[in-house]
């Protein structure tokens, strides 16, 4: 456990020190004006969708953040040859995996806090509406997402040989689940075999990503599922990280690696 | 850091290790880059392990370190498989070129190291103050490691290779790159582990320094190991310098200059 807090600790000062964050601050600063605005247009619903603006760009911004960030970790320590001295310690490579998911998924919570803050401060002064608990088992649920989206990520970093491909393919399959996930066992039940057999493997497959995604609930000021739904979420994610950190256990364990 | 005991005095052991690599050329299905090597290193004693460039000296202690699984035979240090993370608690390694991370600053990249190893804050606080004045860096110790130069990066190398005051230093190369000051430092360093009772394994091309150094060397060449010895018997047995030695074991014919 000890090495693994020691890892995810480098992964997290690498991320500050390389100005990751200022993507966040900046975007962060737009929301804050964009609802800073709502004062200029005599529309009271208008708060509704730069709400929705808000948290759209809000899940954009993280998404961006945890796919590159963790697609970078294992290739940039074998390109910059850092394993080396580091897999010479008694550390091993699961815990390699297991401290760079923790820094990333920390990271990615700390993202979220921030972005989260200014938008629940900057709403709730205009609304005269707290919602916070509708905030808070949002952010957990986003983090919650986040958490499966890095361990996917994580593995596809050992899986592929390049980087860039790894950051393409798991934007399109992230993106895929967050807008078609929803509708793959309806299509199939329209198709005949073995399409249909197909998509429903398919769809009892991936993880359902786009279930964490309650941005409407809040929007629409919707009672959102009880915490004892969003436990069970956080433990049917947690099955889905764990399946991706042990295949990229199983592949990163193989690797020959030579100085 | 001595919670690995040991099965026997040798520090190092390897028994019949053989190393293939996949070929990349066609034609050839594997390559064997190391061919039924065995020697061991004894506690105490510092070995040059010598050799031309891809005679398999970089594979074989990539297997010691765990980076490369050995196709065949066994590699023990202090009597645990290498294969086995508790094998590398008492190690120091340092590789040819430095592998840092160059946004840390020296003391950050000490102390992630030494949690690495489980060394309590308060001990390790004192071993960085050591380590840091021992390869003159105490002025640096807060500035990023990007900023540092060749020199003092391989300082910085040798300080994270001892932070656990390892029983055992493995040098890759250690001496590579350096001005004839780094490289006396590196010796004078090698030479007071030695005097330390440490064990120091390393491989290096400056002979001279091996000569120097070193209580036993093997020359290995072509995957397979050629002499194991002590360099004074070495020296004694073909009546010339190790450098001699080595290029008349690696087989080198001078070629007449016209």
């Amino acid at each position: 456990m000890n090495n693994v807090i020691a890892l995810a600790g480098v992964v997290i000062k690498e991320l500050y020190r390389r100005k990751d964050f200022y993507v966040l601050f900046v975007l962060t600063a737009l929301i804050t004006l964009l609802l800073g605005s709502v004062n200029f247009f005599n529309d009271p619903k208008i708060v509704r969708y730069l709400k929705d603006i808000c948290l759209l760009l809000i899940w954009i911004s993280s998404l961006v953040i945890a796919i590159t960030t963790a697609a970078r970790q294992i290739p940039a320590e074998r390109e910059n040859r850092t394993i080396f001295p580091l897999l010479a310690k008694p550390v091993t490579r699961g815990q390699v995996i297991v401290g760079k998911f923790t820094g990333c998924w920390l990271a990615c919570g700390f993202t979220l806090l921030v972005f989260y803050v200014f938008f629940t401060v900057v709403s709730g002064t205009r609304e005269q509406n707290w919602n916070l608990e509708g905030i808070l088992k949002m952010v957990w649920l986003h983090w919650v997402m986040l958490g499966i989206v890095v361990a996917m990520v994580l593995c596809g970093s050992i899986v592929f040989s390049a980087p860039s491909a790894n950051i393409t393919i798991c934007f399109i399959v992230v993106v895929g689940i967050l807008g078609l996930g929803r509708y793959l066992h309806r299509v199939a039940l329209q198709q005949g075999e073995p399409v249909d057999t197909v998509l429903s493997v398919i769809y009892f497959a991936i993880p359902h990503l786009e279930w964490y995604d309650v941005r409407d609930f809040l929007v629409y000021d919707q009672h959102l599922a009880p915490w004892v739904d969003c436990g069970l979420a956080t433990l049917y994610g947690a099955a889905y990280m764990v399946f991706f950190m042990c295949v990229a256990w199983v592949v990163f364990r193989r690797k020959t690696l030579t100085v | 850091m001595s919670d690995v005991q040991g099965t026997s005095n040798s520090v190092v052991e390897i028994k019949g290790l053989r190393v293939e690599y996949r070929a990349r050329t066609s034609g050839q299905t594997t390559k064997v880059a190391v061919k039924d090597l065995s020697f061991s290193v004894r506690a105490g004693e510092v070995f040059g392990f010598l050799g031309p460039n891809g005679a398999g000296k970089t594979t074989t202690m990539n297997v010691l370190l765990g980076f490369v699984n050995a196709t065949g035979g066994e590699a023990c240090l202090f009597g645990v498989n290498v294969r086995e993370p508790i094998a590398r608690q008492r190690i120091g390694y340092l590789p040819e070129l430095t592998y840092y991370y160059k946004f840390l600053t020296a003391e950050e990249l000490l102390r992630f190291y030494a949690r690495v190893f489980g060394i309590p804050r308060g001990e390790a606080d004192k071993r960085i103050d050591l380590l840091m004045k021992l390869v003159e860096l105490e002025h640096a110790r807060k500035r990023p490691i990007k900023t540092y130069s060749k020199g003092m990066q391989q300082r910085v190398g040798l300080a994270q290779a001892l932070i656990n005051n390892p029983d055992l230093l493995i040098l890759d190369e250690p001496t590579s790159g350096l001005d004839p000051l780094g490289r006396m430092k590196v010796r004078e360093i090698i030479q007071r582990l030695k005097n330390e009772g440490k064990t120091v394994f390393f491989s290096s091309h400056e002979l001279g320094e091996v000569e120097t150094v070193c209580d036993r060397v093997a020359i290995i060449n072509q995957g397979e190991l050629k002499v194991e010895g002590r360099v004074s018997d070495l020296v004694a047995q073909y009546q010339c310098d190790l450098e001699k030695v080595f290029l008349k074991i690696v087989g080198y014919q001078p070629q007449p200059v016209s």
